[in-house]
């Protein structure tokens, strides 16, 4: 791997999208080999949908060497480190796209990112060589 | 007082019988290679004598919804009629190559990770028709896996019930703590499904678990 591009998405550029153009653009930029950090986390029916649309991708890739593999994914509040993963999310859960300075989500290919591991309060990205 | 002492007694009686017979869609979810079929066939074979589906250590071994109808379980005094429904893991990332090393030619992986994409998508379809689920981790593994919060999630979405079952606990390395750390809001229990260990338990979770339904 020669390079690796991490875009920065703010809430301001995924909130006011609808869920379908939202998992669009994301996969969009997966597609161009880039690591998106988003500011905010997905709904989980549109995490669903991100996961749905992943399958159709790589079951449509040519299985050649740069085929797409799939994602990498995942998500880190700061503030719940001690808490469960889903203590303080539950009201998110329901409003959709949740933003706000504390939430990240960290999203990749899986092609580039060969796993991720996640303790609550730190994230390793392990990369292919 | 007295008509209502009697009710009271009736209420007891019947309601004990019939209370917990009811029929319910049970699903199985969770990643790949976490025992969701082990599970399954283990209370089918118990219930019905007959299994499931096939298991297999190479991964996305069930690729396609199984059923299992007219499950009667049976415990203590409690009674329900479950339709089984086996689903294949969840992954985000799906590439033949993985297949390869568990021996399959090019071809069948090649045809595998084909399968595998369409019964995660599939799997996810699913979950509008499920009335309770149990989520099945592999205890050996790291609980905090966005697989793991997002069909969680997604069940919660839906107003589904769900309970948590760490399997594999008869390996090394099963850590049950962890998941119950990771998910402290719900009802965890630790079971190996391959030997049987802790089953009592489970089938009192699952008859807690169906109040909800």
């Amino acid at each position: 791997m020669n390079n690796l591009t991490i875009q920065f998405l703010p809430y301001s550029e995924l909130a006011y999208l609808s869920s379908y153009k939202r998992v669009k653009k994301l996969l969009d930029l997966i597609n161009e080999n880039k690591i998106v950090i988003v500011q905010g986390k997905l709904a989980p029916e549109e995490e669903a949908d991100l996961i749905q649309e992943t399958m159709k991708e790589i079951s449509r890739s040519k299985q050649n060497k740069s085929r797409f593999r799939g994602i990498e994914i995942t998500t880190l509040n700061p503030n719940l480190k001690n808490l469960g993963l889903f203590q303080g999310l539950k009201e998110k859960i329901a409003s959709g796209f949740a933003g706000g300075r504390d939430i990240i989500t960290i999203i990749g290919p899986a092609a580039i990112i060969k796993d991720i591991k996640k303790d609550p309060s730190k994230i390793e990205l392990f990369l292919r060589k | 007082m007295a008509i209502k002492g009697i009710g009271d007694f009736f209420n007891k009686i019947f309601g004990n019988i019939f209370r917990y017979h009811k029929h319910v869609k049970l699903g199985f979810y969770g990643p790949p290679n976490a025992g969701k079929t082990t599970l399954a066939n283990r209370i089918a074979k118990d219930w019905t004598g007959e299994e499931i589906g096939t298991v297999s250590k190479i991964p996305h071994e069930t690729r396609d919804i199984q059923f299992k109808e007219k499950v009667d379980i049976k415990f203590d005094s409690k009674k329900a009629t479950f339709k089984l429904i086996d689903t294949p893991g969840i992954a985000t990332k799906i590439d033949y190559e993985e297949f390869l090393h568990y021996g399959l030619s090019t071809k069948e992986a090649k045809k595998r990770a084909k399968e595998a994409t369409k019964g995660v998508i599939e799997s996810i379809k699913w979950l509008d028709d499920m009335e309770a689920v149990i989520v099945v981790l592999d205890s050996t593994e790291n609980p905090y896996n966005q697989v793991n919060v997002t069909i969680i999630g997604n069940l919660v979405a839906r107003k589904i019930p769900v309970l948590i079952v760490g399997n594999k606990i008869d390996l090394r390395g099963a850590n049950i703590k962890k998941i119950d750390a990771a998910f402290p809001e719900y009802d965890v229990v630790g079971i190996s499904s391959k030997t049987g260990k802790n089953m009592e338990e489970f089938y009192e979770a699952l008859f807690n678990l169906i109040k909800h339904v």
